[in-house]
């Protein structure tokens, strides 16, 4: 038994990470087990609580809370763990989060051309916000399939934002290949390195100024892909603004996303920061249990089983997309670490409508938690009693329809990071 | 519109119990891929993460390396691509990879079969590539006459023809060979201090720890008779990780067949196997199964440790570090990318942190950018110190002077580009356990 901590956390996205430092607040040693890069890194980095309810975009989730089902992971947890998630995430993220002086719904663009509400954002994105007036400019360039900057700002003025909006599609100073222009580009602004423009040797950053310089116009911010440097994003705003002489923001876009690789780079530090033990790499493939107590988890090290044993465990290993939930013709739906009870109907045709948006069964589908977020079986007792539950594992919620993944994640990981560490303590015997 | 057959009847929740998967391409002999292929969505993990892509515009990346190109070369006219060669092989795209696409695999088999069918033979890259990938037989001849050789390679006629004739860039210093090698002075000791048929470990040292830098190979050995091991020096030749990397994979398979086979008697009489150098284990571990298929590659692949990671779950190793401690120093660790896809990347600084006297300090996730023997190619030169300069920036920001990293080439990276004296985590288990 060389590997034993108070708390094991497996998964090391949104909510293992703050369920990793919130167990680690109340003393207790933790470890969080990771396997293959999160989901988070190609997320859209925005934070959002509650977005829709029905067709209308919702101006104060907190309002909308007691609209929602008795089965929602927020009804179980209350407003008081979203709450301590968002402070939480706020006290992790510092100046690079903004929105934590309302509990109203900012609108930020997306590269879709919508508007999105959400609780938090990238300061990044901050001059983006669509209750700003000032006319805006945004910026694309040649070869970014997915990011039209004309249609985006189309769908952006018909969608009746109060201010004048144009699109301008430039070219990238320097050449490039397909699949690697968007990071190389990233890591060329991050460093300010050298790239040849119109004949002449300058830095990138200068390089993109004299690009997009001439197209301004009336414009008072202007909006970039979100690719805009890595480590050293907020110096290259600056730079981008104090040349341009106007306000400069960030468009999230699908992947590869910066504003999901930053947080996610942040919430490692914050993780090692709050002392926490990391084992990155390895999946956590089966357990060990003493009836309904959970002794170790074993994790695959390149074909050896070795045991992490702990006296409190949290399944943080995502939805579908994250893989933390799988399906399969014969084997249904299941939870595949601790095989916990996922309710969905017998018949997989049931499990989606025919309708791309419509009502979407799948997209409910997770453990169901009792009020210490720990999973629960088919007969509505927990699976074990030291097992908790946090993210997107849990389901009971169209999270991605209603913009409320983020605030499940980090309220549920409040919790039972919290529950977790003090419950540890509580085994812990006077020497 | 596209050229594709319209959908004319389809209904997504039709039956579909009469449907005939279709073959598209001809069954061959070769490794089936296409199921790895089929799992990439595309979500970009793998280029995020790749070291090359980040710093080099002419390299399209790992997704293009793996499932895009391996579904373009069913074509009959599309050959591999020779950006292939740029691939350094740290490996770090399967780590990112939340589908488990067998990326490294795929890297792996395509420059096996470019180097294999389109390179020329006679060319000086070619040549220049061989020789690097054998360092083990470079470095027996070698180190027949150590002194001889460190005062030749310390010539700078020698590295100035060195980057004219073979490619190989005149910024770097040619490592020293030890002089004594590290099996010459385990015959001169007798083996093992410690008898135990019980607890056996057969001890991989990996050229670099037998012909450069013997200490860790001794730190090794006195760790492990510490906690009471024998150790077991088994005959040996290359792990083959240079070779995969330069696409001969004749040549890594060749040196398989003797390291399989030497290994597998050693776990035959129960030992397990342990390597200092974390792209020595990986090599065992991962690329053996993945690209050959020898009687008993299994067998090692799953019974071979990393030491510090192999004594973390043996031995109550953080019990015996706290009761312990070391004269004051500050490290600057570095996790070698094939340490980090062992899962092994943070254990030394874990353990150490609860070290008196250690001070150590985790210098980032970058990659160090020499990948073995790709910064000791003169046009890769360049791109292996833009990959570095992350690194060296945040050593010469961490508090200690003195580097710490568990592969050799690290180190000669870590060092070439700070002049930090670079130490294994095995001398400093030595130093705080063995008296």
């Amino acid at each position: 038994m060389a590997i034993r901590e108070d708390v094991i956390v497996i998964g090391g996205g949104l909510a293992g990470s703050v369920a990793a430092i919130e167990a680690a607040e109340t003393g207790a040693s933790v470890r969080l087990v990771t396997y293959k890069k999160s989901t988070l890194r190609h997320a859209s980095g925005l934070i959002d609580v509650l977005g829709y309810t029905g067709d209308d975009p919702i101006a104060d989730p907190f309002a909308a809370l007691g609209e929602l089902d008795d089965e929602h992971p927020y009804s179980i947890t209350g407003e008081t763990a979203i709450r301590d998630g968002l402070a939480r995430f706020d006290e992790i993220t510092g100046e690079h989060y903004q929105g934590s002086h309302t509990d109203a719904n900012a609108l930020i663009p997306t590269f879709g051309g919508t508007v999105k509400p959400t609780a938090r954002y990238p300061s990044a994105a901050a001059a983006g916000i669509a209750s700003d007036s000032r006319p805006m400019l945004i910026v694309g360039f040649a070869g970014m399939t997915e990011y039209n900057a004309e249609m985006l700002a189309d769908h952006l003025d018909s969608s009746g934002v109060p201010f004048d909006v144009t699109g301008i599609e430039c070219t990238l100073p320097g050449t490039y290949k397909h699949d690697s222009r968007v990071t190389r580009f990233a890591k060329r602004l991050d460093i300010n390195e050298d790239v040849e423009y119109n004949g002449n040797t300058m830095g990138s950053r200068e390089a993109v100024v004299e690009e997009v310089k001439p197209h301004i116009g009336e414009a008072e911010r202007v909006g970039f892909p979100a690719f805009l440097g890595d480590d050293h994003t907020a110096e290259v705003r600056s730079d981008l603004e104090r040349l341009l002489g106007v306000d400069v923001f960030e468009i999230p876009m699908g992947p590869p996303s910066y504003p999901g690789i930053r947080l996610s780079d942040q919430l490692k530090r914050a993780v090692d920061e709050a002392g926490v033990r990391i084992s990155d790499g390895n999946p956590v493939i089966d357990f060990e249990a003493d009836g309904d107590e959970l002794q170790a988890v074993i994790v695959d090290s390149k074909g050896r089983n070795v045991p992490y044993h702990a006296d409190e465990f949290i399944l943080a290993t995502g939805g579908l997309v994250g893989k933390g939930i799988q399906s399969a013709r014969e084997a249904g739906v299941t939870e595949p670490v601790f095989d916990c009870h996922i309710p969905h109907p017998e018949d997989r045709y049931d499990w989606f409508d025919q309708e791309a948006f419509g009502d979407q069964p799948f997209a409910s589908f997770g453990v169901r938690i009792d009020d210490a977020m720990r999973p629960l079986d088919a007969d509505g007792n927990a699976e074990f009693a030291n097992l908790r539950a946090a993210g997107a594992v849990i389901g009971g919620a169209d999270t991605v329809a209603e913009k409320s993944q983020s605030g499940v994640s980090l309220a549920t990981a409040v919790v039972a990071g919290e529950h977790a560490g003090t419950n540890a303590a509580k085994q812990e015997v006077p020497q | 519109m596209s050229d594709a057959e319209h959908p004319t009847e389809f209904s997504p929740t039709a039956s579909i119990d009469e449907f005939e998967p279709v073959e598209v391409f001809p069954e061959t002999g070769d490794m089936d891929l296409r199921p790895g292929s089929d799992n990439c969505y595309k979500c970009t993990s793998c280029d995020t993460s790749c070291p090359v892509a980040e710093v080099d515009e002419s390299f399209p990346g790992p997704k293009f390396q793996g499932p895009e190109q391996w579904r373009l070369k069913r074509g009959e006219d599309v050959d591999i691509d020779d950006s292939i060669l740029s691939c350094s092989n740290c490996m770090r795209c399967d780590d990112a990879c939340p589908s488990s696409v067998p990326l490294s695999q795929m890297h792996n088999t395509a420059r096996g079969e470019y180097v294999e069918e389109h390179m020329d033979k006679l060319s000086r890259e070619y040549l220049r590539n061989r020789m690097l990938s054998n360092y083990r037989t470079m470095a027996s001849v070698a180190s027949k006459v150590p002194r001889l050789s460190n005062f030749v390679a310390g010539l700078s006629i020698t590295s100035y023809l060195g980057d004219k004739i073979m490619g190989i860039p005149s910024e770097r210093d040619i490592p020293p060979f030890a002089t004594q090698t590290f099996r010459s002075w385990w015959k001169q000791r007798g083996g093992s201090a410690v008898s135990n048929p019980d607890k056996q470990v057969a001890y991989f040292h990996g050229c670099y720890s037998n012909y450069n830098t013997t200490e860790v190979g001794k730190a090794m050995v006195r760790v492990f008779e510490e906690f009471g091991y024998e150790v077991l020096v088994p005959k040996q030749r290359c792990s083959g990780t240079p070779m995969f990397a330069n696409g001969m994979l004749k040549d890594a398979r060749r040196e398989a067949e003797v390291n399989v086979r030497e290994l597998g008697a050693a776990i035959e009489n129960g030992a397990d196997v342990i390597a200092s150098c974390t792209s020595c284990s990986m090599a065992l571990r991962q690329e053996y199964p993945e690209l050959f298929d020898i009687e008993g590659i299994e067998e090692l692949s799953a019974h071979t440790y990393e030491a510090m990671e192999f004594l973390r779950i043996h031995e109550d190793l953080h019990s015996a570090i706290r009761d312990s401690e070391v004269d004051p120093q500050a490290f600057a660790y570095h996790a070698p990318c094939h340490a980090r896809n062992q899962g092994l990347d943070r254990q030394a600084v874990e353990l150490f942190r609860e070290l008196d006297g250690a001070n150590i300090e985790d210098v980032g996730e970058s990659c160090s950018g020499i990948s073995g023997t790709y910064g000791w190619k003169s046009e890769k030169y360049e791109t292996s110190m833009k990959i570095g300069a992350e690194m060296f920036d945040h050593m010469e920001h961490a508090e200690g002077d003195v580097g710490m990293t568990e592969c050799p080439t690290c180190a000669m990276q870590m060092n070439h580009g700070t002049g930090y004296e670079i130490r294994h985590p095995l001398e400093l288990l030595e130093e705080a356990l063995v008296n």
